[in-house]
């Protein structure tokens, strides 16, 4: 089930926004892709993010995932529970595996990212 | 697999004061000691003190926790793990080249470089290449050399180009190879007959592309058969060709390199040539090329002019060093050692009972498992989970049940492009009864698969330890006696 | 027919037959026509026995001689108990430990090398090898640049191994990484010199000896308070040929030093023309997941057992591809095990005594060497190396000596520096008789 109430990316990105405010994560879908995740590099708080920038990585056992920024803005929060937790993220990647908050500063970047209907869409054809 | 279930202690918890495993000459008359002030060590490492027994007992018994290729079969894909002749050990103990140094004066090491130009000739001769350098220390390290050849090579001609395309199917250091001579990687797809897709090839060559590197045979063991028409492309466009000689072992005497188009290339002396892995290396990488980039070869270059033998080091466009001295010297000699055991004939029916092997095994187990290209192999041959999928069983448990067979695992989940794969080289060193053992427990899992998957889930049942937790060795890792988070 | 090939003339016809092909070179059909090889390879083949009388007359055309030589590969006494053990096929012939149930002997092994290692140094985690003391320090400093983002200069001493410069050279130059040279009076850097050096704000590594190539132990303490006052955010690599120095130097560790790497041939391994050589790399563990190479770690097994596995391999190559932190695949697996079978045997005791004789005996012969007319010793605290400065002609001295049977150190002028140097090596191989011998070969020299 895809939660409703995010943007989505078709990089199994996740953006909640509130306000000014985006919060952002690996979607539960690319977590279980992952398996097993072991740790997790988030960029430092004041880092200038362009759309597109690599952001973050996340390492499980035998694979690894950069993180793209979906958005424009910069670094305001890094979830620091990961760097002891990493599995965090395998428990809970919408909610409290989230990775890093971002004070938008094009929120009109939002209209390229799809709802939970889209993303829906987007993994059943993926899965093909 | 192996009968010894004990576990062997840590070194560390072992020992005690007044012991010692190594006594020491004591010369009269010698100076004091004159290290003082900060830099003189106040409290000394905390190594245990053993006996002699106590220090080979223990390492006898960690040895036999180990499976290596004089304990059977060992059919690890892109590995090529066919036998170590025990001379080639004999050789590299000689006392006149263990003790040899890598500074004495040239006219003392005249049988070190000798055997190095003899070396080089013989490799050159079985690539049909023109020169060759011994110094990289092992096949990633040939790459690397290779391909900063490749770059020199490019600058001398004005070229600053960027990118360098690698297949889908190649080996991760081929990528990691190219990123570390400064390039950007791109991708080139496979058709589906497995090979390098000509028409992404044309759609990535431009003129920013400096070369390609091309493994042949590929990772999937099939013989790119195009591979003179993608260096007439590359050539066309400026760009040069590489070649991962890792699979030489699929060519010896049928093909050379250096006449299908390649510019330069490694070969693997620990999978070709037999010089043993030794748990992970040493190993060595030498490159050959072709006359064109000899200009850019690692120095010093051994010179065999007149019949005395030195170094050259006054190479202007060389890439310069890439090792602190000359390469892995006591490596190159076990793989002349191999090389002269065989000759040119031998070596030709090296490479045909390599590829008969993989063939038999290919053509006795297509029913059991997937191959995933219908394609003509050579010295290897990937399956699949595909079959086993629907009783939920992995490559990975079929891999781990071959161990309670006694047999180890073939490379598993590479190459990429393949879903589950299971990557089988038996090399010319296996007997058939050998291969048909294997066969025959390769059919049992198979059906072990449909009817008890569990076996295969909880493999390996009898080794030294079962199945480990890498999740808990990655999250919170240990990596020394008392290290870690306490 | 090859002793190597166990398949009979019966065995490859039947073999044949199922794979469903006429002859052997239908399986070759996949190679275009026009790219078989037709003819036979010219190379000789020999009997076992004959082999071994080719090779044994090439490693007679090699002179054996007393030697003073080190510079970076050094002659230490192997225990047999070493050769023995290490030859166990198990060991020597086993792959890389992918397979961890039937690899516990290597993991573990490797597992104990990364513990000793980070006992010698001082260090939090080593990693389980680099080819040599050469390509680890060039690693080292990608490692450092990777460590600190957005700076592009290294400093590397001037008495750092001129062949590890010129490695480094080749693995840098293609990365957009700018080399400075930290200049050096009578081979020890000078602390304003260093300071100075350290005001480019570029900086994200400083290398240094440890003891240095010229076999001096530069005040590695000083060094690194003024790299943490004038450039906090720089890595400090030091880099050690001779770790058997660790015996009685405070490891680099203990100053702070963030990469602590080199050349670890001396323990258990031959000097072999310089290969294979055993590279060590040792760090701390914040910056551990920049490290390139291998590394093992302890866990346990789904019974609870403890065992090993190689571990944080997402910053490999195998998996991390083009932006893995190495290229590095195969190591120097083999090295390693003799080498922490070297140090088992060695113990702490052992290891103190070792170091002592190498030291003692070197100051023998610095002592002795001092009264000579023709040679002095380059002044400064060293432990198994020196330099010596002369006015006679070196090159004449060399050769004069070697037709006597001794080879007397190596002459700078191999490495491009100055003429009237000569860098010396007294290990344990050498005796009290032969350091005299040396001595009046100097005596004699013209």
């Amino acid at each position: 089930m895809v939660l409703q109430g995010f943007y989505y990316t078709k990089e199994h990105e996740w953006v909640k926004v509130d306000g000014e405010t985006g919060t952002i994560g690996i979607t539960d879908h690319a977590q279980k892709q992952l398996g097993d995740i072991v740790f997790v590099e988030v960029p430092e708080v004041d880092t200038e993010l362009e759309k597109g920038d690599e952001a973050a990585s996340i390492e499980s056992v035998k694979a690894v995932a950069d993180v793209f920024s979906p958005l424009t803005g910069t670094v305001t929060e890094i979830n620091e529970t990961l760097e002891d937790e990493p599995e965090m993220i395998n428990k809970d990647a919408q909610n409290t595996g989230w990775l890093f908050k971002l004070r938008l500063s094009k929120k009109s970047e939002l209209d390229e990212l799809m709802d939970a209907a889209a993303y829906e869409k987007y993994l059943e054809e993926e899965e093909g | 697999m192996k009968t010894l279930r004990e576990k062997e202690k840590t070194i560390f918890e072992l020992g005690g004061s007044g012991k010692r495993g190594m006594d020491l000459p004591k010369p009269e008359g010698l100076a004091p000691a004159a290290i003082s002030g900060p830099c003189m060590r106040g409290v000394a490492p905390d190594l245990p003190d053993l006996s002699e027994v106590e220090v080979v007992r223990h390492f006898t018994r960690l040895s036999k926790l180990n499976y290596g290729v004089d304990d059977g079969f060992y059919p690890l894909g892109s590995c090529t793990m066919k036998h170590n002749p025990k001379i080639n050990e004999v050789v590299a103990s000689l006392e006149g080249f263990k003790w040899s140094h890598p500074m004495l004066p040239y006219g003392m090491v005249q049988g070190t470089l000798k055997a190095m130009k003899m070396l080089e000739n013989a490799l050159n001769e079985i690539t049909g290449m023109d020169g060759c350098s011994l110094q990289p220390a092992a096949g990633a390290h040939g790459e690397l050399t290779g391909v900063m050849m490749i770059r020199a090579c490019q600058e001398k001609k004005g070229n600053s180009r960027q990118i360098m395309l690698i297949p889908d199917s190649a080996h991760g250091t081929n990528p990691a190879s190219s990123a570390f001579s400064g390039y950007e990687v791109k991708e080139v797809a496979s058709d589906e007959t497995g090979c390098v897709d000509l028409k992404a090839l044309a759609e990535a060559l431009d003129e920013n592309v400096a070369g390609m590197m091309l493994t042949n045979p590929n990772t999937l063991g099939i013989f790119e058969k195009n591979i003179q028409k993608i260096a007439d492309m590359l050539h066309e466009k400026g760009a040069l060709l590489y070649m991962d000689g890792a699979n030489m072992n699929a060519m010896m005497g049928k093909a050379r390199p250096g006449e299908l188009g390649v510019d330069v290339m490694h070969l693997n002396l620990h999978k070709t040539f037999s010089t043993p892995h030794g748990g992970g290396g040493p190993g060595a990488g030498p490159v050959c090329f072709r006359e064109h980039m000899a200009p850019f070869q690692p120095t010093p270059v051994v010179d065999g002019e007149g019949g005395y033998h030195k170094l050259n080091w006054n190479c202007p466009d060389s890439i310069g060093k890439v090792h602190g001295f000359y390469g892995n010297f006591l490596v190159i000699l076990k793989a002349l050692a191999y090389i002269l055991s065989l000759g040119g004939n031998g070596l030709e029916q090296s490479t045909e009972d390599a590829v008969l092997a993989a063939n038999y095994v290919r053509a006795s187990l297509k029913d059991d498992f997937h191959i995933p290209f219908d394609v003509p192999t050579l010295h290897e041959v990937v399956f699949n989970d595909k079959l086993q999928e629907e009783f939920g069983v992995s490559t990975l448990d079929i891999a781990k049940r071959l161990i309670d067979y006694g047999i180890h695992p073939p490379t598993i989940y590479f190459p990429l492009i393949v879903h589950g794969s299971l990557m089988v080289e038996p090399t010319e060193s296996e007997s058939k009864e050998e291969m048909d053992y294997f066969i025959e427990i390769m059919k049992k899992i198979a059906k072990e698969a449909a009817t008890s998957p569990e076996l295969l889930h909880d493999a390996p049942h009898d080794t030294p330890v079962r199945r480990l937790d890498e999740t808990k060795a990655a999250r919170n890792p240990v990596l020394r006696y008392g290290g870690g988070k306490q | 027919m090859s002793r190597f090939f166990p398949l009979s003339d019966d065995d490859r016809r039947e073999m044949l037959r199922k794979v469903g092909a006429d002859n052997i070179q239908s399986l070759f059909s996949s190679i275009p026509e026009n790219g078989q090889f037709k003819e036979t390879l010219n190379i000789p083949s020999y009997s076992e026995q004959e082999l071994l009388n080719v090779f044994r007359e090439l490693a007679d055309a090699n002179t054996p001689v007393r030697s003073f030589a080190g510079a970076g590969v050094y002659a230490h006494y192997i225990p047999a108990a070493v050769d023995s053990l290490a030859s166990r096929e198990e060991f020597l012939t086993a792959y890389t430990p992918y397979q961890p149930e039937i690899s516990q002997g290597t993991l573990q092994s490797i597992f104990e090398y990364q513990t000793y290692m980070c006992a010698l140094t001082g260090m939090e985690v080593s990693n389980a090898s680099m080819y040599d003391g050469a390509t680890a320090f060039a690693e080292a400093i990608l490692m450092a640049k990777r460590a600190v983002k957005k700076k592009n200069t290294v400093l590397i001493s001037d008495a750092i191994h001129p062949h590890y410069r010129k490695v480094a050279e080749s693995y840098l130059k293609n990365l957009g990484i700018t080399i400075t040279a930290i200049p050096t009076v009578n081979h020890r850097i000078e602390m304003d010199v260093l300071v100075t050096a350290l005001e480019n704000e570029d900086v994200f590594g400083v290398a240094v000896g440890y003891p240095n190539f010229f076999g001096i132990v530069e005040p590695l303490d000083e060094i690194a308070a003024a790299v943490r006052e004038k450039a906090p955010k720089a890595m400090l690599i030091s880099v050690t040929t001779e770790p058997l120095a660790f015996g009685l130097l405070t490891p680099p560790g203990e100053f702070g030093v963030d990469i602590a790497c080199g050349e670890a041939q001396s323990f258990g391994n031959y000097p072999g023309f310089g290969g294979p050589l055993l590279g060590f790399l040792t760090t701390k563990q914040k910056l551990v997941r920049n490290m390139p190479g291998r590394v093992v770690g302890q866990t346990t097994d789904v019974d609870g057992k403890t065992g090993y596995v190689l571990t944080l391999s997402a910053r490999e190559q195998h998996i991390r591809r083009e932006k893995a932190t190495s290229n590095i695949c195969s190591n120097q697996g083999w090295c390693m095990l003799r080498a922490v079978i070297y140090l088992a045997l060695l113990g702490k005791t052992g290891l103190k005594e070792l170091a002592e004789l190498n030291h003692r005996l070197a100051e023998t012969a610095k002592t002795a060497i001092s009264k000579t007319a023709r040679f002095k010793v380059v002044p400064g605290m060293s432990f198994n190396e020196f330099v010596v400065r002369s006015d006679a002609d070196l090159e004449d001295f060399v050769e004069h000596a070697v037709v006597n049977g001794m080879f007397p150190g190596v002459r700078l002028s191999k490495f491009g520096l100055a003429k009237d140097e000569m860098l010396i090596t007294v290990t344990e191989m050498n005796t009290v008789e032969d350091i005299h011998r040396l001595v009046e070969l100097m005596e004699a020299a013209k």
